[in-house]
């Protein structure tokens, strides 16, 4: 099969043009393709508002499929600052020494169980279970939770395949219902317990507020988490001499991770809707239209970055938009940092080779635009350093 | 060896010493408040934005251009306005403030 490769299907179009008009269910969409463009327009939420009709902001859009609004997420300043405020220093912990060493142990114990050299699936077998697994730490949640969230499978609103489905919502909608009446009945110290005795702004958080917030806990680091911990072992497999450097370098895990993010950006693009008729990259757009910051196409912006095809794990300067920019930046970046920052130095120390055998990659469609964003499932066989 | 102050939200003034590295990694271990620094020093998040008092500015230099870019939608930016994670110590730093972005 083909490497590890991401390849860029919007590099013509985002040099000649900057930037693509796509449908999506009859709200049309214009993709901005050029870094500035998408940090400008990111920036400015005035009038590119997140504070839309909830699940409008999504490509495709989730409005027919979902009323909760997604919080801090569709929220602008100020009121999206309070939000933050209240919840940041939470998602802050990944920083904490205690946390890295659960995360550390749980990333470590998965590749023991798994690395023999025999045939896996890097999708299911590993990179479901560790995104399930790590996100009860970032839920302080028990370690047993990890189980029913694996069953859901790799995106908690999509079923394998591309359509929007209602009904697999519907689940994720009952579990969080039900854990933030259970915080109310017994208090405990995970999230959902946080978030229903949090103040914002003087006053207690409603409980659709707190839903909005662990909504978009579950489904912002569900697929991204898992193509990013999928891509990166491809990576290894396809370059060898990377994870051998990062075994006699290992100061250059922090520029490996950021550059990883770069290149595979998990997430392809983010919408927003105008609000007063305006102009981008010369193009005008008319209020209540649709545009989207096209991180994946901006990641690759030659007028940027050089070389932007090849992922350098010492890539030293790197103003990379894989994350997001400006207020909305993603909530569980410092969670996904550290993940992918332990789980590249677990490979190095404890796996000496990663064997592609078959997969079925993962493309998305955008008009006439085809993504690879990673794979549906992966089999590799992992072989052990000891 | 290099000493730095840093001046805080607060108003607060903190000297540090380093040799190596860059100044947000001298700032975050020494857990100054207002220095994130969340890339780890790629340049990507804006989280150790500063201001170089005046009088120092010929001891950091100037941005280069990308971290120009960056700053240009950096809350607060303004022409002392550096992202320290891209200043490195060196000991022609010695003696510099630098008061933390709100």
């Amino acid at each position: 099969m083909k490497d590890s490769e991401i390849p860029d299907p919007f590099a013509q179009v985002r040099a000649s043009k900057g930037y693509a008009e796509i449908d999506d269910q009859g709200d049309p969409v214009t993709m901005l393709l050029r870094l500035k463009d998408v940090r400008k327009t990111a920036h400015n939420y005035q009038t590119f508002t997140s504070e839309a009709v909830p699940g409008r902001i999504v490509v495709p859009s989730e409005v027919s499929i979902r009323s909760t609004r997604q919080i801090p997420f569709e929220v602008d300043p100020p009121m999206h600052g309070a939000y933050r405020a209240m919840i940041e220093p939470w998602f802050k912990r990944p920083l904490q020494e205690k946390y890295q060493e659960q995360l550390r142990a749980i990333i470590a114990d998965l590749l023991k169980v798994l690395a023999h050299g025999e045939k896996l699936d890097l999708v299911y077998d590993f990179a479901l279970p560790l995104q399930s697994r790590a996100l009860t730490l970032l839920l302080n949640s028990p370690m047993e939770e990890a189980e029913t969230w694996i069953s859901w499978g790799t995106h908690v609103f999509r079923s394998e395949g591309e359509a929007l489905d209602g009904s697999k919502a519907d689940v994720l909608y009952d579990y969080i219902d039900a854990k933030l009446d259970q915080a109310v009945s017994h208090p405990g110290d995970d999230l959902f317990s946080l978030l229903m005795q949090g103040e914002v702004e003087g006053r207690k958080l409603s409980k659709e507020e707190a839903k909005g917030v662990m909504v978009l806990t579950f489904a912002g680091g569900r697929d991204t988490v898992i193509n990013a911990v999928t891509n990166a072992m491809a990576h290894f497999a396809s370059h060898p001499e990377d994870l051998e450097r990062l075994r006699r370098e290992p100061e250059l895990i922090n520029t490996a991770v950021e550059e990883m993010i770069r290149y595979f950006s998990p997430l392809t693009h983010m919408g927003r809707v105008v609000t007063e008729d305006t102009q981008v990259c010369e193009h005008a757009l008319k209020a209540d239209s649709r545009v989207s910051l096209c991180w994946a196409s901006a990641n690759r912006d030659e007028a940027v970055f050089e070389e932007p095809n090849q992922l350098k794990i010492d890539r030293k300067v790197n103003p990379h938009v894989g994350f997001g920019f400006s207020h909305h930046n993603c909530l569980g970046a410092t969670h996904a940092r550290q993940v992918m920052r332990l789980l590249l130095k677990e490979m190095a120390a404890s796996i000496s080779s990663v064997e592609l055998i078959e997969g079925r990659e993962n493309w998305e469609v955008w008009g006439d635009f085809r993504r690879k964003v990673g794979y549906h499932q992966l089999q590799v066989k992992l072989q052990p350093r000891h | 060896m290099a000493k730095i102050t840093f001046i805080t939200a607060d108003g607060s003034s903190r000297a540090v010493e380093g040799h190596t590295g860059s100044v947000m990694e001298l700032a975050v271990s020494h857990g100054i408040p207002g220095i994130d620094g969340d890339c780890g020093g790629v340049c990507s998040c804006a989280t150790c934005h500063v201001h170089v008092a005046p009088e120092d500015l010929d001891k950091t230099g100037q941005a280069s251009e990308i971290e120009k870019d960056m700053l240009e939608l950096a809350d607060g930016a303004d022409e002392f306005s550096r992202l320290c994670c891209q200043i490195s110590l060196s000991e022609d730093l010695d003696g510099i403030q630098l008061r933390v972005a709100k």
